[in-house]
């Protein structure tokens, strides 16, 4: 998957997450990541280079610790 | 073979009145009791005694035309008619003196004179009202000369000038008025039952006959062909063709509609196996009686020559296909698929359920996913039509289920449309909504486009919010800003009912400046007068009943507008009794079903996440394998996944993504980059094209199962024929898993149900013997609620309290510019169903041959646009070709089309923009720009040239 697509796709949760409840942004978007994203996307989202994550909002960067690491690495691609 | 009680079809006259006191009397001296209000004609019928009747029918109201079912009543003077004369207490009713058989056959002798005596050779032979009375009455002889009639072509004298040629214009049901009673049966019909008031009785007196619209065809008419009228007609006036061809049926077959999410019940009514005509039934709970014209007359791509019937593979798509043996096509699937697990992992494959499908078949599948491909990677189209509503309403309210039954439109008193288009999409709910309307509930529309609804005979909505496409968030936040600030929330129904902490954070939310209607009109172009008038009826009207379709799931924020409409819901305590409620139109036949079933990548049946381990439990133990609890990809995900080398196989049952899926170009680049793709469909549709093994499948007339309709209705399909491709398709999915060495054993879909019911709470009261007996239910049924459950949240929300989420308008990425100016929004017409794979089958072709594009007069004027010109509609994805429409039913600014056909394939243009929490694809966004052209784009010739070279069998070997 294309990293502008992972990146738009985690900045969009954030932008919903921001506005309902700022405080909790964070945990609110690392859960719906693991909730509904499958580990191949979110090992891709973890592995973004430095300069692609510098694109993300910020709710998503504080939520890259929280979230569940996949299990197993994804099969190579 | 029948394994279910048929219901009384009997005819009682008049419609049944429910609610009133007792009110007995006696007839015939029989002592009868009905309800206050009802009329003798009915009570009578209910005591088992038929009055002859001609122009009553139990779906309409009387009208006291005919004369035919007079009565004598005690201590009254003349002979009441006793279809209008409702019953009093004590009455002492006769309904067959020396008196009333006089003067009905007098009436019948009548009847008879002006009346072609062609019996025998009459395709209602056998099923027609006249010739039942005329033997009821005991009419012998007719004394009148054959004088001056409607039904001779010629008379002594030369040409009949009042004889009028039968009209076969439609396609499915003639019109001879030379067998017309002029009863008027098939006008109110279409009036009371349909509410489009397409036909007339043109003439007075001898004159008089039924007329569509200005002595116009029926099919130049109004006229929707929902065959209502027909099903009217107590003659041979209008008649099914089918039945002409065929004859009349002799049994009947239960069973529903495989079309829209309304679910129709129908009885197929056959000749041994040979379907004669589907008539809805008048005991289904979700129509009462009444279709539409796919319903009812679009079953003949069933037996549609291109459908394919046997197995076919090939090794590359480039191949031709070669037909092969059911055992062949499934050792080599099993083979293939357990290659590429070997090669590249168990998350290398993966499937997608079909909305089409009935229950069984789609827990099947998701099982064949889950229990022996060994990952979560299923999907369904679901994805792409309200994917968004199980998310945004299981946020809200605790469950992504609709809240109401169809019947609670009857108590509505304002209703609120938003992104939908009933009358095209669901029309059988519109029908029943137009009931309502004209009966004095009043009507808020917010779309982008003025849809039929906004006014039509004798409806006419109290306000037509025509917002921007893509600002539903704002409009709908607007309108809580007004609700809350001018203080009409329901605060007693929030505070003992809702999350306070929430609300309060809510209110504050919405109350802010920013959201006031007079702060969002420039963007969303509502005039905020309109948008406040709107939002105060709906918060002090009475009962507030929200009904919403794609065109508030299908958009960056289509999560959000459906946390929207729940806080306006809640907001204004309308929810949890009849008549009220936030209810999606689901657009296909069993979206709710399939999403039910497990289909989602996150989601066990029953809608417990995959990480929930109890839930995991119960399927490991019960299956014996273990489940992964990391949720699965979705379409759009496998797509990428597959042009990134990782996802090389799929099961795709009954969908046809390369036409209904976004961005044409990325899902065909997906398609491609897979070893072996597998198609189970009924045709070599788009998708196939880039298919490696094609399963035939079987339709809904050829199979047992269940359907979920929208109002979460459980609804038997019944098997009406023997499947024409060998299997019926969880058969298929059955014999697929055992030969990837799974030990499966089904003998019927009600041992799936049993399973299913087994496993999943909210089914746990759900098996093919209740349905048998009540004929349908609504889940959830349980032992709380045996019979099932009509109106959810009544004393409490699924998730205890209602919770207010802020809704904060974010544009989407999608936006108009000056190579882009004008936005494309998209939908479905009436006759055409979906990808239109079933319906361009059909005659329904006729009403639809093709998508056009609506564009409004100013915007075409601009760029040199007329009426009918081939125009080129490019977004920044891609080019297509149509025809363009002018109309003002588009604002300035935006186009519209449709999506049936796949020589258009709009989907072309459209982005692979989606929803920000469940991927649903923003189709009712799209930046384009429209000029001149003279044909079909590049892309779409590809497409087509394309389709045609991968449809090539190879003839058989000999
Ligand atoms: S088919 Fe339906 S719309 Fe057409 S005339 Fe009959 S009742 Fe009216
Ligand atoms: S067409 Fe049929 S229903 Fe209509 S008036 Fe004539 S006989 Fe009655
Ligand atoms: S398409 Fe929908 S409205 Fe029409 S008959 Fe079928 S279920 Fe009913
Ligand atoms: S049935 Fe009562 S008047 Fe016709």
């Amino acid at each position: 998957m294309s990293p502008d697509r992972i990146i738009r796709m985690a900045n969009q949760i954030a932008t919903f997450f921001e506005t309902a409840s700022p405080a909790e942004a964070a945990e609110d978007v690392a859960r719906h990541i693991n909730d509904f994203w499958e580990p191949r996307m979110r090992a891709q989202l973890l592995a973004l280079p430095p300069a692609s994550a510098a694109a993300l909002r910020p709710a998503v960067r504080a939520a890259l610790p929280l979230l569940r690491p996949p299990a197993r690495p994804a099969p190579a691609a | 073979m029948k394994d279910f009680v048929i219901p009384d079809r009997r005819d009682m006259g008049t419609p049944e009145v429910r609610g009133g006191p007792p009110v007995t009397l006696s007839i015939d001296g029989f002592s009868v009791t009905v309800p206050e209000g009802t009329s003798i004609l009915r009570a009578a019928a209910e005591a088992g005694i038929p009055i002859p009747k001609l122009c009553a029918t139990d779906s309409l109201a009387a009208f006291g035309s005919c004369r035919l079912c007079l009565v004598e009543v005690e201590g009254r003077a003349g002979t009441p008619a006793s279809c209008t004369t409702p019953v009093a207490p004590g009455m002492v009713v006769r309904t067959q003196t020396e008196r009333l058989k006089r003067l009905r056959r007098g009436v019948m002798e009548l009847y008879i004179s002006d009346h072609p005596l062609d019996c025998l050779t009459c395709a209602a032979n056998g099923d027609c009202e006249l010739q039942d009375m005329a033997g009821a009455v005991g009419l012998r002889e007719v004394r009148f000369e054959a004088g001056a009639n409607h039904f001779a072509r010629r008379t002594a004298e030369g040409p009949n000038p009042r004889w009028r040629p039968r009209d076969d214009s439609n396609p499915y049901f003639v019109y001879d008025p030379s067998k017309c009673i002029v009863c008027s049966r098939c006008v109110r019909a279409c009036e009371e039952v349909q509410g489009t008031f397409a036909l007339t009785i043109a003439g007075r007196g001898w004159d008089s006959r039924v007329s569509p619209g200005m002595d116009e065809t029926f099919f130049g008419s109004e006229c929707v062909s929902c065959g209502a009228c027909v099903q009217a007609c107590p003659t041979a006036t209008l008649i099914e063709t089918s039945v002409i061809a065929i004859g009349t049926p002799d049994r009947v077959v239960k069973t529903t509609c495989a079309y829209c999410g309304v679910g129709c019940s129908f009885d197929a009514e056959l000749r041994g196996d040979e379907l004669v005509r589907m008539v809805p039934s008048k005991e289904g709970k979700a129509n009462r009686g009444h279709s539409c014209v796919k319903g009812r007359f679009a079953w003949g791509y069933a037996t549609h020559r291109e459908r394919i019937l046997k197995p076919m593979i090939r090794a590359r798509i480039t191949d031709p296909w070669r037909e092969v043996s059911w055992d062949e096509a499934i050792a080599h699937t099993a083979r293939r698929f357990r290659e590429i697990q070997a090669a590249h992992g168990a998350g290398a494959i993966g499937g997608i359920t079909s909305s089409r499908c009935t229950n069984e078949e789609t827990y099947l599948v998701q099982k064949l996913i889950r229990g022996v491909f060994g990952n979560n990677n299923v999907d369904t189209c679901a994805r792409v039509c309200h994917s968004p509503t199980g998310y945004g309403l299981k946020q809200t309210f605790g469950t992504s289920a609709g809240t109401q039954d169809f019947d609670s439109v009857e108590q509505a008193d304002v209703v609120v449309i938003i992104g939908a288009n009933p009358t095209d999409g669901h029309p059988v709910f519109a029908a029943r909504l137009k009931k309502r309307l004209r009966g004095g509930a009043r009507l808020i529309v917010i779309d982008p486009r003025r849809i039929d609804l906004v006014r039509t005979p004798h409806v006419q909505a109290a306000h037509h919010l025509a917002l921007r496409p893509g600002t539903n968030v704002a409009v709908l936040t607007a309108m809580a800003h007004v609700i809350v600030t001018e203080g009409l929330f329901d605060e007693g129904f929030i505070r003992t009912r809702c999350d306070t902490a929430a609300f309060d954070d809510y209110a504050e939310f919405v109350a802010d400046p920013r959201h006031a209607p007079e702060a969002t009109e420039a963007l969303t172009g509502v005039p905020a007068a309109d948008l406040r008038a709107a939002a105060r009826l709906y918060a002090t009207g009475g009962n507030g009943a929200i009904y919403y379709g794609l065109g508030v799931t299908e958009h960056s924020q289509g999560s959000t507008t459906v946390m929207a409409i729940a806080n306006l819901a809640m907001l204004t305590g309308n929810i949890g009794r009849p008549g009220v409620g936030v209810n999606p139109l689901r657009g296909q036949n069993n979206v709710q079903g399939a999403c039910d079933m497990g289909s989602f990548p996150h989601e066990l049946p029953g809608y417990r996440h995959i990480s929930d381990d109890a839930a995991r439990a119960v399927y490991e133990s019960l299956w014996g394998v273990p489940i992964s609890p990391e949720p699965g990809l979705r379409i759009p995900n496998m797509l990428d996944a597959a042009a990134a080398g990782s996802f090389r196989g799929i099961y795709i049952q009954g969908e046809d993504i390369l036409q209904s899926d976004p961005d044409t170009a990325h899902v065909a680049a997906g398609l491609r980059a897979m070893d072996c793709v597998v198609v189970h469909d009924l045709f070599l549709n788009e998708t196939a094209s880039y298919a490696h093994v094609f399963l035939p499948g079987s339709t809904f007339l050829e199979k047992d199962g269940t359907f979920t309709n929208a109002e979460r209705r459980i609804n038997r399909v019944r098997r009406v024929m023997a499947p024409r491709n060998g299997l019926a398709d969880w058969e298929v999915t059955l014999r697929l898993a055992q030969a990837m060495g799974a030990d499966w054993s089904y003998a019927h879909p009600s041992e799936i149900m049993a399973e299913i019911a087994a496993t999943t709470p909210s089914f746990a009261g759900v098996s093919y013997e209740l349905l048998d007996r009540l004929g349908s239910v609504q889940w959830p049924c349980t032992a709380a609620a045996p019979a099932g459950t009509p109106v959810m949240h009544i004393d409490g929300f699924v998730r205890g309290k209602g919770r207010f989420i802020r809704t904060e308008y974010v544009p989407t990425d999608e936006r108009t510019g000056p190579r882009f100016p004008l936005l494309l929004t998209t939908g479905r017409i009436l006759t055409q169903y979906n990808v239109g794979a079933q319906t361009r089958r059909t005659e329904n072709r006729r009403w639809h041959d093709e998508d056009v594009l609506e564009i409004h007069p100013h915007d075409a004027e601009t760029r040199g646009i007329h009426d009918g010109d081939w125009v080129r509609l490019a977004s920044r994805k891609g080019a297509i070709s149509l025809r363009a429409r002018l109309t003002d039913r588009v604002a300035p600014g935006v186009v519209y089309t449709t999506f049936h056909h796949p020589g258009t394939a709009a989907n072309i243009v459209t982005t692979d923009y989606s929803d920000w929490a469940t991927n649903c694809p923003e189709y009712k966004v799209t930046a384009v720009q429209v000029s001149p052209s003279n044909g079909p784009t590049e892309s779409q010739r590809d497409l087509a040239g394309q389709a045609a070279a991968a449809r090539r069998i190879l003839p058989a070997a000999e």
